[in-house]
């Protein structure tokens, strides 16, 4: 039978510490929409999304409802539209967008993901028309969410894409300048993109899943940073023990939840995403964490080392909790939906180039970055390569969203509203890398990348 | 299916009396009860058996809920299986 305390830990958790249910996600196939005809692409996209998704929002909350938990986002995910899209053959993608906004809105979901291209080599013809329809498509959709998979350890960094994505961003940046840029924050670039992330900017649907799955996206920083409170100044060992504890429990709730949502969607369970994704709210922010850890601020010396901890035990006690562990899974470090990472990069503790070395321990990477509007897109290209060659080097995901909010500069703020949060801008190194970015052609895989 | 129910709130006369009056006339089995005053604060957990209950899992949520706000105290219901996955291996 179960114990008053453990039902009093739980709904604790739930009540004061906000843990909840980050996201489910629901990967939907388009390849069998394919068309040479745009806009019978287009209805057919419509309908298999609508369609395939129907009562993911509503089944989403009646689980929520049942468990006590809240589900805070329901979203979908697509296949990469550069590859849906092909057979079309037209040259831009935009209205593509539009559609999947349409289609996001009939279904009641905040976000679609899958605006996307898979370019880690090299760039078809439809993966440049998604390409240069990327700012138009931000700039003229609410829901829409879109990637570029640039780089791999298999296949090394395609320089190419990693210039042009420099100027692409720029664009968007302008385009939507009276929203701080924010199209930019609906779009991410990766190094080891994954198919099955639940997680926005980067989810989109793999060309090895299957025809529909449900990927769910656990949370959780306010109960790690309450349970760490029971063991301040304690040694390490406690500390991650405590980590690995509360993760094991937050990750059990992922699994129960996504099971319940897959039974009643009727639709297969993929995978949990074991990550610490913060929000702008109050206490759940991972920032919040490594202070907890001791250091007075985030960037603080120490910062790496705390990450890493968390990082770490954060997976090894959420693997033993579910039967499949995927997507990004490690702690997101964003600046901008972070409250006190946003307060760090305010107070000078935090800068970009710690943030960059804190990503190679963490998932994910340069997280809702906003810079001067002024960068120059091939300094814009140069972090990109940097974020890209710790992924490759290192064998493991990472990504940049940086948003150059234009007409903004360092001591000003970029707000995005909502889930978005806003950021302080942060400065960037003034010193050139323009004739290296002008280089182009492709970094090849790294030594590691050698081992059949 | 077994359910958990939880109440919190000022404490006054007829409070147990209410719930299970509730419980009761819709069909719905007490397991296990245990109940606590902290600070002036009523505070009170219960397993119960939904199994041979006219009601629906929502129906019978929204109908302690109601409930709850007659008199003044939240009520919450909660399938059993969130507490046993996160506590049990």
């Amino acid at each position: 039978m179960l114990s008053r305390f453990e039902i009093l830990e739980t709904n604790k958790m739930i009540n004061e510490e906000n843990l909840d249910v980050r996201t489910i996600t629901m990967g939907v196939s388009l390849l069998d929409c394919a068309d040479s005809d745009m806009s019978a692409f287009r209805r057919k996209i419509y309908d298999k999304i609508t369609r395939t998704a129907e009562r993911l929002v509503s089944v989403g909350d009646d689980v929520g409802r049942q468990f006590g938990v809240p589900i805070v986002n329901k979203r979908v995910a697509v296949t990469p539209i550069a590859i849906a899209a092909a057979g079309t053959r037209a040259a831009d993608y935009a209205p593509i967008a539009r559609t999947m906004d349409d289609a996001a809105k009939a279904v009641g979901i905040n976000f679609i993901g899958g605006f996307s291209a898979l370019v880690e080599k090299g760039s078809t013809e439809s993966d440049k028309a998604l390409v240069r329809s990327l700012p138009a498509a931000l700039a003229t959709t609410e829901r829409v969410c879109a990637s570029v998979a640039a780089a791999s350890t298999k296949c090394g960094i395609n320089m190419n894409i990693v210039r042009k994505l420099g100027f692409t961003i720029k664009e968007m940046a302008i385009l939507t300048k009276d929203n701080d840029s924010s199209a930019c924050a609906k779009f991410v670039v990766f190094a080891n993109a994954v198919g099955d992330n639940p997680f926005m900017a980067g989810a989109f649907h793999g060309v090895s899943e299957r025809e529909s799955v449900v990927n769910v996206g656990v949370s959780g920083p306010g109960v790690v940073l309450r349970a760490l409170q029971s063991a301040r100044g304690k040694d390490f060992e406690t500390l991650c023990e405590t980590v690995k504890r509360t993760a094991f429990k937050i990750t059990r709730l992922g699994q129960l939840v996504a099971r319940e949502a897959c039974g009643r969607l009727g639709v297969p369970f993929g995978i949990i995403d074991l990550s610490l994704a913060p929000t702008p709210a109050k206490g759940d922010s991972v920032g919040d964490i490594l202070r907890e850890m001791g250091l007075s601020h985030p960037g603080a010396p120490g910062s790496t080392a705390a990450l890493a901890i968390l990082n770490d035990n954060v997976k090894k006690g959420g693997v033993m909790a579910s039967s499949y562990v995927g997507g990004l899974s490690g702690a997101f470090i964003p600046v901008a939906e972070d409250a006190a990472m946003a307060d760090a990069a305010r107070a000078g503790a935090l800068s970009l180039e710690k943030l960059e070395s804190m990503t190679s321990v963490c998932s994910v990477g340069l997280d809702m970055i906003a810079v001067p509007g002024d960068t120059p897109p091939e300094t814009l290209s140069g972090i990109i390569a940097d974020e890209m060659a710790i992924g490759v080097m290192n064998g493991k995901t990472t990504a940049a969203r940086i948003i150059p909010a234009a007409g903004k500069t360092v001591g000003e703020t970029a707000v995005f509203g909502g889930l978005l949060g806003e950021a302080p801008i942060m400065p960037v190194n003034g010193f050139s890398c323009a004739d290296f970015i002008a280089r182009g052609g492709r970094i090849p895989p790294p030594i590691q990348s050698f081992r059949n | 299916m077994k359910a958990i129910i939880t109440v919190l709130g000022p404490d006054k006369v007829g409070i147990i009396a209410a719930v299970c009056v509730y419980l009761s006339n819709n069909g719905i089995n007490i397991l296990d009860l245990s109940q606590t005053i902290v600070g002036g604060f009523f505070n009170m957990l219960m397993i119960a058996d939904f199994t041979h209950s006219p009601l629906g899992f929502d129906e019978a949520a929204a109908g302690l809920a109601r409930l709850g706000r007659e008199i003044g105290l939240e009520i919450k219901l909660q399938r059993e299986d969130i507490f046993n996955s996160m506590h049990r291996i």
